[in-house]
């Protein structure tokens, strides 16, 4: 078959059943443009904003598990849509994207709209290619949509010449393909997973520490089945929210940062740590010499390089986690018996006790983790959550009752203020019969407020909910913690009108300053289905707790704050 | 402790290859003391020699981190190599001469030019050895000295 090469990067996507991709067109990349609108097999939604492109292609990615697509052009097109390529590759999210770029005959040159994008993207994807010849252009795509999704899943680049998106080509694009420098190892070796098992006989305090890994390798139902089985407690990184129900008794809550007492006991206390697709983030391990001192440690990832890159690994098992689980399941209901831990979940469960997660409601000011709670009450399984980052992102991962993988959407490793409001659109996209609610701060609102348009116009309901504080919350929690309450530029006393803003988009705008209002604005804002915010005043000082400081140890959490 | 490592990359010898290789170095904070690279012959592949200086959790990282890149093939470390490099050197014939032949035979090295006011020697050894006879070539007042990176080949 003979194509443009604008025509085959439409086909490729029809051949890789892509329904939805997100957008902005610009001079480089317009012969793709003029071929989308001549199709009709998936549908373009115009974001505001290449960066919210990305991010919305990135939030259909972590809601649906299947590939993102975003096109933009070339120079500042591209470069608008790095920050949600590190976003996703980061966080290990198939995406990927298409930008145009100058012709070939003009690289080089400083031409108009000209950046070296691939030299630019290549530290913050899992790949990337500039297509140099249209007769390779299909085998490209073919292996960036492969990339993408495979091994460890990350952002692929595919930056296309305007010259080569006119030239006619032979497209012939693989059914399957085999990359021989690029094999993923997906079957984990059976004398490790032996070994591994036996530690966690031999332990008297294990603790499951689940990763996001376990939600990008579609294995939450085994690992569900090895933690009822074994009956070892679990504590989850924040990418690995839903991976267990939030009510599940043996699960201690998140570790971290801003874990829970109990989890981050867990940790230091355990004697085997089993490590299920973390990667021991800096947010999670505290003060690495006093980092689960007393344990040995099980991990198991797909990707080599996450194994010891940070502690030390007594039992590396290198495998996706689903086919590793299925090995490990029968050989651990052989020889495991979950009373052996009897002691180790009740002393757990006192520290649960002692200290469990909550918050002071003194009546007056409504709580933002009050909102989360009454907002899970409300929605619960029915809704998938974005959010943004900072305190509210925090709140939400401890307070919200997350049931399923892919139930929660959030930047975990770059920590992009912004993503949430257009990453819920790409949620929306992709999981149509769920509602989804983004949670946000008034400081990452802003920085992609203009995507109001983007949902009005392609209607796509989103529920965007503010808990404002009129602060930069968490810079000012470490302002008010460590830097003698010098509010340096965190004061956003000076805000927009949410609810005309939103009506001047087109948008539904709620204010509420009572708690019987703010139940009302939600469930109208349900029953309504139309794109909204609701601007939640919030008690102007409240803090994240627990808090481990950066470079703390995990056991030394600061629980409460007095002024 | 540091220790110096030799590692030898096979990767798809394409557009870009050498920056993703130079940037992941340059990117994660690595040593790269020195770097070789040529096409295999007959083949689309090129093999890097990289000589780079660690404690060990870096250097186990590095080797981890160059077989992550999507178009590397293979990654040999920790084996028994042959390595060698080579250093030309310019030196003035305005001066006494006497010595230079029995120290280039000391160190297998020839006359690569000769010309009207100087010659060019050429050493082809292991890295210290080449360490060794730069610091001997100096009574020479060299004009000038070129110093290749490592080539290494597994010995077993």
């Amino acid at each position: 078959m003979e194509l443009t090469g604008s025509q085959m990067v439409i086909e490729a996507l029809k051949r890789e059943g892509v329904k939805t991709a997100f957008g902005y067109p610009g001079g480089a990349i317009m012969n793709v443009y003029d071929e989308i609108y001549k199709q009709d097999f998936f549908e373009h939604i115009l974001t505001r904003h290449e960066q919210a492109a990305v991010h919305a292609a990135d939030g259909y990615a972590r809601a649906t598990g299947e590939v993102g697509v975003a096109f933009v052009t070339s120079g500042p097109g591209f470069t608008n849509a790095v920050t949600g390529l590190a976003t996703a590759y980061m966080d290990s999210i198939p995406i990927v994207v298409i930008s145009g770029q100058v012709p070939i005959t003009m690289i080089g040159t400083d031409a108009f709209q000209e950046v070296d994008a691939v030299g630019i993207s290549r530290p913050c994807t899992k790949h990337n290619f500039l297509v140099k010849n249209v007769n390779e252009l299909a085998t490209i795509l073919k292996e960036a949509f492969y990339i993408a999704k495979s091994g460890r899943p990350g952002p692929v680049h595919v930056d296309i010449p305007k010259d080569v998106t006119a030239q006619i080509g032979k497209f012939e694009y693989p059914e399957t393909i085999s990359i021989p420098t690029y094999k993923p190892t997906y079957k984990g070796n059976t004398k490790q997973i032996k070994k591994a098992v036996d530690a966690m006989r031999h332990a008297d305090r294990p603790i499951f520490y689940l990763g996001g890994g376990i939600i990008l390798s579609e294995s939450s139902d085994l690992v569900r089945e090895l933690v009822s089985f074994t009956q070892i407690p679990a504590v989850e990184t924040l990418m690995a929210r839903g991976s267990l129900r939030h009510d599940d008794p043996l699960l201690l809550g998140m570790l971290g940062m801003h874990g829970s007492y109990a989890a981050n006991m867990a940790m230091s206390e355990a004697d085997l740590i089993i490590a299920l697709g973390p990667r021991f983030d800096d947010r999670v391990t505290g003060k690495l010499s006093e980092f689960a001192k007393h344990a040995k440690i099980i991990h198991v990832d797909i990707d080599p390089s996450s194994i010891g890159k940070i502690v030390r690994v007594d039992y590396p098992i290198v495998g996706d986690l689903k086919n590793v689980l299925t090995q490990m399941l029968p050989i651990a209901k052989e020889k495991i018996d979950s009373s052996k831990y009897e002691n180790w979940r009740e002393l757990l469960n006192r520290y649960n006790q002692i200290h469990p997660l909550g918050y002071e409601d003194n009546g007056k000011n409504i709580k933002p983790q009050w909102v989360i709670e009454k907002t899970g009450e409300i929605v619960g399984e029915k809704a998938v959550i974005s959010t943004d980052v900072g305190q509210h992102q925090m709140w939400t991962a401890q307070f919200y009752p997350f049931s399923y993988p892919r139930q929660f959407i959030t930047s975990g490793g770059l920590g992009t203020m912004g993503f949430g409001f257009p990453a819920a659109i790409g949620a929306k996209k992709g999981k149509e019969d769920k509602i989804v609610i983004n949670f946000s701060g008034d400081g990452s609102i802003m920085m992609n407020i203009q995507e109001l348009m983007t949902a009005v116009e392609s209607k796509i309901p989103v529920i965007n909910i503010i808990l404002n504080n009129n602060f930069l919350g968490m810079v000012r929690q470490w302002q008010t913690f460590f830097y003698d309450k010098r509010y340096s530029s965190t004061d956003l006393s000076m805000q927009p009108d949410f609810v005309m803003l939103s009506q001047s988009f087109g948008a539904k705008g709620y204010r509420v300053e009572t708690k019987e209002d703010f139940e009302k604005a939600l469930k109208e804002a349900i029953e309504s289905n139309v794109i909204t915010i609701i601007d939640v005043v919030v008690d102007r000082l409240e803090n994240v707790l627990p808090m481990v400081p950066a470079g703390g140890t995990l056991y030394n959490m600061m629980l409460e704050y007095k002024d | 402790m540091k220790e110096r490592k030799i590692i030898s990359v096979t990767v798809l010898n394409e557009h870009g290859v050498l920056s993703r290789i130079a940037g992941l170095f340059a990117g994660r904070g690595y040593n790269i003391e020195s770097l070789t690279v040529a096409p295999i012959l007959d083949t689309n592949f090129s093999r890097f020699t990289i000589v780079t200086k660690g404690n060990t959790k870096v250097l186990e990282q590095i080797v981890k981190q160059l077989y992550k890149l999507i178009p590397t093939y293979k990654v040999i470390d920790n084996k028994e190599v042959v390595e060698k490099e080579m250093a030309l050197v310019k030196i003035p014939l305005d001066m006494n001469l006497s010595g230079l032949d029995a120290l280039l035979q000391g160190y297998n090295g020839t006359v690569a030019n000769s010309g009207e006011n100087y010659i060019v020697l050429l050493v082809a050894d292991d890295s210290k050895r080449i360490n060794n006879f730069l610091k001997a070539i100096k009574k020479y007042n060299p004009i000038e000295i070129v110093r290749s990176g490592s080539v290494a080949l597994e010995i077993e």
